[in-house]
């Protein structure tokens, strides 16, 4: 595909209500940057059905132009509807390049683009950045659990494509709204969309975790030595108002559902502060949180790599100092 | 029903460290092992197995020749067959150039096989490269409908039914077949190889495929050149400096020191 234009374009996932998933707000931050380097628009791409809340937040938070598809059949994600209508719309405006959130729908689009398309696609990303010789993005992404990381080019094909983790960037602020809005036209008939959900299996409301979207996260690792270890977790908790994660020890073992991981194969977080409670901190949860403003490690084990990430660390049994801790906020709330 | 795994043989990351000194990875002594995800995928044909006697599972690898290990794991688990696609056209290959390449290869052992495959089961990921998409690569180089991060699948009258993780839940996808369905770690532990078949995957007979065994192979798409992405470079990620520790005379003094430096912090 020859690129046409040196726009830069962000995929913007939407919920089931038409609002904006916060990773695609996000990479405005990181879309910017980049535009700016190549000379082209920032573009906001929704896709989903009534989404007019989605695309004032995309125009409020710095995009210049919004392309818009919006239809009953884009409600709820399908490979075949999106991978559809983005192969339309990159095929009709050639971007040079477009940012999609790792999330998991994003991951399950991202490559089967790339593929029809025949071009590069860049998982999981942590950076981002243009090479000054050439022009092309550079993909910082780590691998190898994240014990190493790899900076990825795709020079010789167009669009550029790469999934970027959520919470890595900070949304940008927002201003008055003024981007220019493109409603595109694009359908896909049903007999063309080959999966179709049967049953949703919702977990109980007490265990929703939003750990992307936390100010705070108190979590949990081997250290905590079973279930009711996490007692002291969400007594802390709760008196901070933040939310419970928990290391891949404590969801392997069984303690914790799976919904509260922080790390590799969990959430990647990036909260104001993160408060490490028995937890190592083995290279894969440290790839899930080690960008988060201010890290707590707790832990009985001074070796221990979390307290090298650390910005306090307390080396001593958590189930002393958890609950003094709880005490001492409890007290200055009065 | 006739079902290909697609297996990589990885480095146990589990066991890869830092070396403090040169600050680089150190594998030597690293385990090669079949990447998990694979193995929940094996695990999710071998129990639709279960249900159907006559279904038959094949596993596919692309590697070098030592990845036979891997297939022979995969033989003692569960598989009927093992293939083995390894050629230096092939090295060097992104995940663009891989999903080419096995769908050329999975083209070739439906020849051997006489049959075509009803279903493709990929792990959702390797851990050694992390990135999820050779599986929906590889779907849509064979057209098919896919699905991702499943953790069971059943035979229907209709195709498939995945149970699969959703963000706030999991879900039931109902997808025609054929189809390629990626697995992600499941509930329940996958099964341990027999005595048995363990002997009798030491002895298999593991068919290898060259470049020169596939039918319209375009070596512009395989291997290094055929790569639309490219390593520009390495490195390990860098440590931060070392935090406050912090040591008062009892543990309640501690935990009242953190909560003041953590309320300078502004971040309570």
């Amino acid at each position: 595909m020859e690129s046409q234009s040196q726009d830069l374009w962000v995929f913007l996932e939407t919920n089931e209500d038409g609002t904006a998933k916060n990773v695609g707000i996000e990479l405005l931050s990181p879309g910017r940057h980049l535009a700016e380097k190549q000379g082209g628009k920032l573009v906001s791409i929704v896709i989903g059905y009534h989404t007019d809340a989605a695309v004032k937040e995309a125009s409020a938070h710095g995009a210049d132009k919004v392309i818009v598809v919006d239809g009953a059949e884009f409600q709820r994600y399908t490979t075949d509807a999106y991978v559809a209508a983005l192969e339309y719309l990159l095929k009709k405006y050639a971007p040079t390049s477009m940012l999609i959130g790792a999330t998991p729908n994003g991951r399950d689009m991202g490559p089967r683009l790339s593929s029809r398309l025949g071009t590069g696609l860049t998982a999981d990303c942590t950076g981002l950045d243009i090479d000054e010789a050439t022009g092309n993005i550079l993909w910082t992404r780590p691998a190898f659990g994240g014990n190493l990381m790899a900076v990825i080019m795709c020079p010789n094909h167009r669009p550029q494509l790469g999934t970027v983790r959520p919470g890595v960037f900070k949304k940008p602020d927002a201003g008055p709204a003024k981007a220019e809005v493109v409603h595109e036209d694009f359908h896909v008939p049903a007999d063309q969309i080959r999966t179709k959900l049967l049953k949703t299996i919702r977990e109980a409301a007490d265990e929703l975790v939003d750990l992307e979207g936390a100010d705070i996260i108190v979590s949990g690792g081997r250290g905590v030595g079973g279930p009711d270890g996490f007692n002291v977790i969400r007594d802390l908790a709760d008196a901070l108002g933040a939310t419970v994660g928990a290391s891949r020890a404590a969801v392997d073992e069984g303690w914790i559902s799976h919904s509260h991981q922080v790390g590799q194969t969990g959430k990647t977080v990036s909260p104001k502060l993160y408060i490490a409670c028995g937890i190592s901190g083995a290279i894969q949860h440290l790839a899930g949180m080690s960008s988060s403003d201010v890290i707590v490690a707790i832990n009985k084990d001074f070796d221990a790599p979390i307290f090298g990430v650390a910005d306090y660390g307390f080396v001593g049994n958590l189930f002393e100092l958890v609950p003094a801790l709880t005490a001492e906020i409890k007290k200055a709330k009065g | 029903m006739n079902i290909l795994v697609c297996v990589k043989q990885v480095p146990d990351t589990n066991e890869i460290k830092i070396d403090p000194v040169t600050n680089t990875l150190v594998r030597e002594g690293v385990p090669s092992i079949v990447n998990p995800f694979d193995g929940y995928a094996l695990e999710a044909a071998a129990r639709i197995k279960d249900n159907a006697p006559d279904t038959r599972i094949v596993v596919l690898s692309m590697g070098p020749k030592q990845a036979e290990a891997a297939l022979r794991d995969c033989l003692a688990i569960a598989a009927d067959k093992a293939y083995l696609a390894s050629d230096r056209a092939f090295g060097g290959s992104d995940t663009l150039a891989t999903s080419y390449i096995l769908s050329r290869a999975i083209a070739k052992v439906e020849e051997l096989e006489g049959v075509k495959f009803d279903a493709i089961f990929c792990g959702k990921q390797a851990i050694d490269g992390d990135t999820a998409q050779v599986g929906p690569e590889l779907a849509e180089q064979l057209h098919y409908p896919q699905v991702t991060y499943g953790l069971e699948a059943s035979l229907a009258s209709d195709g498939l039914h995945v149970l699969r993780e959703a963000e706030d839940g999991n879900e039931v996808i109902g997808v025609q077949l054929p189809c390629l369905v990626t697995f992600t770690k499941p509930s329940f532990d996958p099964r341990f190889p027999t005595i048995k078949r363990k002997m009798a995957a030491r002895k298999a007979q593991i068919t290898s495929i060259t470049a020169a065994d596939l039918k319209n192979l375009d070596v512009t798409r395989a291997g290094l050149k055929g790569s639309p992405t490219n390593v520009k470079r390495t490195f390990v990620p860098p440590r931060k400096q070392a935090g406050v520790i912090v040591k008062e005379q009892t543990v309640e003094a501690s935990a009242h020191r953190l909560y003041e430096l953590l309320n300078k912090a502004h971040v309570i």
